[in-house]
């Protein structure tokens, strides 16, 4: 991205000034580097949102942007329905709630030295990845019902998990106003085997060790200390949020003329907040994170029973679950009020900081986990949300690395053989059924994410806590 | 070959193309029919090597759209829904379009993990570079990116 189309107003915050139809300004923290190796579409994208009806103080982009359709991945957009706010599919994305949780496990790097290709062994036949993949749970459509409406606790309530365990997911592991019956049948049919699955792609399960403390106040009271072990789990609300994703963003499309939206772009697609295909998508696109959030408890539930056949004494805590492809209904302050907005978050984390109504008693004083993803060679970071968040970008951050490269360009620069034996020869043990998979998410693909991180610290999105490298990697 | 030309040959092709987070899918043939059927190629080959994929199980679908674009990305969306929900892999497409309407026949195969060696799933098809036009040479494409 060309730095002269931005008005610099920090080390770490550049400005789109509004321009032609653009509401509010754009505005993207990163850091010089990061804002140079942008893609011009991320600048094109984060000014579209910006002319967006209702759209409430900036577009903004996080240190992660780059090119999605019609919003920016790592985009966050907040909306007014009392100033004619719309609601955008695209802005969800089609995977919608994908997200982040890790576990404590109480064992130490030291603790599973010896049983580490047994654990990966264990938890690549344990957890349903890849393509075709199937779980272990069939459910009929008055099932399909109760998970959509219940979320996290459905599973809890079916046995898969701790009630403790849902206090620490956001909404407690149930979002509310979920409306099962805005979900299609076929998105339905695409979920019937799938709760319990981690999918392909990006999706994941990583053992991780803590290499770094960044805040040691945080880190206790997160639980955490140098040397380790913790697992992350990455995936969403597989085939019924991309069902729904789908069949929405092509509503939304046909449908934006009626309601006299101006779109500079098709993927911008939407709905006015208050308009009966608004109301409809935003019932099926809340049970879609309720889908995702059981499908995390569920395969949590696998892990531990992976673990208990290698470590029958480990307890694995829930420590936090983060979504990132999410539209929820917020309380901010804008320009000293509050206001009720509906917050985009396409590829970004929420990052609520100290003293946000709702967190565990445990994070109160020092910001909700902000869980932040890698690659399968490089570092994943664990970070707490800031007071300043709330005013820098309505407590959002970034989610992971983000793609530098696309999935075609990296096939032709990795085979995904020798990416695993590369990776064995630095201790990290891959376990996926698709070499091509491995290859299209080679870590040198992504961008730096400790780049990112510090810029998303620096922004004071987000502040560091701890660095996690992988040592067992599940990929789909 | 002289302009014009290459669409009475019969030329057809599908090719991928770049997208940062995920990956475009582009059909090329001598009617909007073929070039439908070979983006559908070109999305499978996302997946799988479709000369992988054995034509054991037909799945017919149909589409109705005002824009024949919309109907691209609808033919695309059903097979990706189709796939997803029986656990299918398409290797071979036959396309009908009949004004605002398409009628496609798609044949493949349960995915086979040891055999396919499936690389992503793709989620949905976008309307992102969405486009369906003939080239002056007589050459039609249908092109969107898909997110895997």
């Amino acid at each position: 991205m060309e730095l002269s189309r931005l008005a610099r107003k920090s080390d770490t915050e550049w400005w789109i000034p509004p321009a032609g139809k653009m509401r509010v300004p754009g505005v993207i923290f990163a850091s010089e580097k990061l804002v140079r190796e942008m893609d011009d579409k991320v600048y094109e994208q984060v000014s579209n949102v910006a002319t967006l009806p209702g759209i409430v103080k900036a577009s903004f982009g996080m240190p992660d942007a780059h090119w999605g359709y019609g919003f920016p991945i790592g985009g966050v957009a907040a909306f007014d329905p009392d100033q004619g706010g719309i609601i955008s599919a695209g802005g969800v994305g089609f995977d919608v709630s994908c997200g982040v949780r890790t576990l404590l496990t109480g064992l130490t790097l030291d603790g599973i030295a010896l049983s580490k290709k047994q654990l990966a062994h264990s938890l690549s036949r344990a957890i349903p990845a890849g393509v075709g993949s199937t779980g272990r749970l069939h459910l009929d459509d008055d099932e399909m019902t109760a998970m959509l409406r219940g979320g996290a606790q459905w599973a809890v309530h079916k046995g898969y998990g701790h009630l403790s365990d849902l206090d620490c997911i956001e909404e407690r592991g149930r979002m509310t106003g979920a409306e099962p019956e805005h979900v299609s049948q076929q998105a339905r049919k695409r979920m019937r085997d799938e709760v319990g699955t981690l999918g392909s792609g990006n999706h994941y399960l990583e053992v991780q060790c803590v290499t770094q403390i960044f805040d040691k106040n945080a880190a206790a009271a997160f639980g955490i200390c140098e040397n380790d072990v913790v697992v992350s789990i990455h995936c969403g609300s597989r085939g019924l949020g991309h069902q729904i994703g789908t069949e929405f963003l092509r509503e939304m499309a046909e449908a934006a003329a009626s309601y006299n939206i101006e779109l500079p772009d098709r993927e911008l697609a939407c709905a006015p907040i208050r308009s009966p295909l608004g109301e409809r998508y935003l019932g099926a696109m809340r049970a879609a994170i309720n889908c995702a959030l059981a499908n995390r408890q569920v395969i949590t539930h696998l892990t531990r029973q992976a673990f208990e056949e290698i470590f029958p004494d480990a307890e694995l805590k829930l420590l936090y679950d983060v979504s990132h492809n999410t539209c929820k209904l917020e309380s901010h302050r804008v320009d000293g009020h509050e206001a009720d907005l509906f917050v985009h978050r396409k590829g970004a984390t929420r990052a609520f900081g100290p003293q946000t109504t709702g967190l565990p008693s445990a994070y109160k004083t020092v910001g909700q986990p902000v869980l932040i993803g890698g690659t399968m060679g490089t570092a994943s970071y664990i970070l707490a949300g800031t007071l300043e968040g709330e005013q820098r970008a309505f407590s959002s951050a970034c989610h992971g690395a983000g793609r530098s490269m696309s999935r075609h360009a990296a096939t032709k620069h990795w085979s995904g053989r020798q990416l695993v034996d590369q990776l064995a020869q630095q201790g990290i043990i891959v376990k996926s059924p698709s070499m091509r998979g491995v290859a299209e998410e080679a870590p040198g693909a992504y961008k730096d994410v400790d780049a990112v991180v510090n810029a998303t610290d620096e922004a004071q999105l987000a502040a560091k806590v701890a660095k996690l490298v992988p040592i067992i990697v599940v990929k789909g | 070959m002289k302009p014009g030309n290459l669409a009475a040959s019969g030329a057809r092709s599908w090719e991928h193309f770049a997208h940062m987070a995920d990956l475009g899918v582009r059909g090329l043939g001598p009617s909007r029919e073929a070039a439908f059927e070979e983006a559908a190629l070109a999305m499978c080959a996302a997946v799988t090597d479709p000369a992988l994929v054995r034509p054991e199980v037909l799945f017919e679908v149909d589409c109705d759209a005002r824009e024949y674009e919309f109907l691209f990305v609808d033919w695309l969306n059903a097979l990706i829904s189709e796939m997803s929900a029986r656990r299918m892999i398409f290797g071979k497409f036959e396309v009908r379009i009949s004004n605002s309407h398409l009628h496609g026949r798609a044949w493949g195969e349960a995915a086979d993990p040891a055999r396919h060696h499936p690389a992503v799933e793709v989620k949905g098809a976008t309307l992102t570079e969405l486009k369906v036009f003939q080239k002056a040479d007589g050459l039609w494409t249908a092109q969107c990116v898909v997110d895997v």
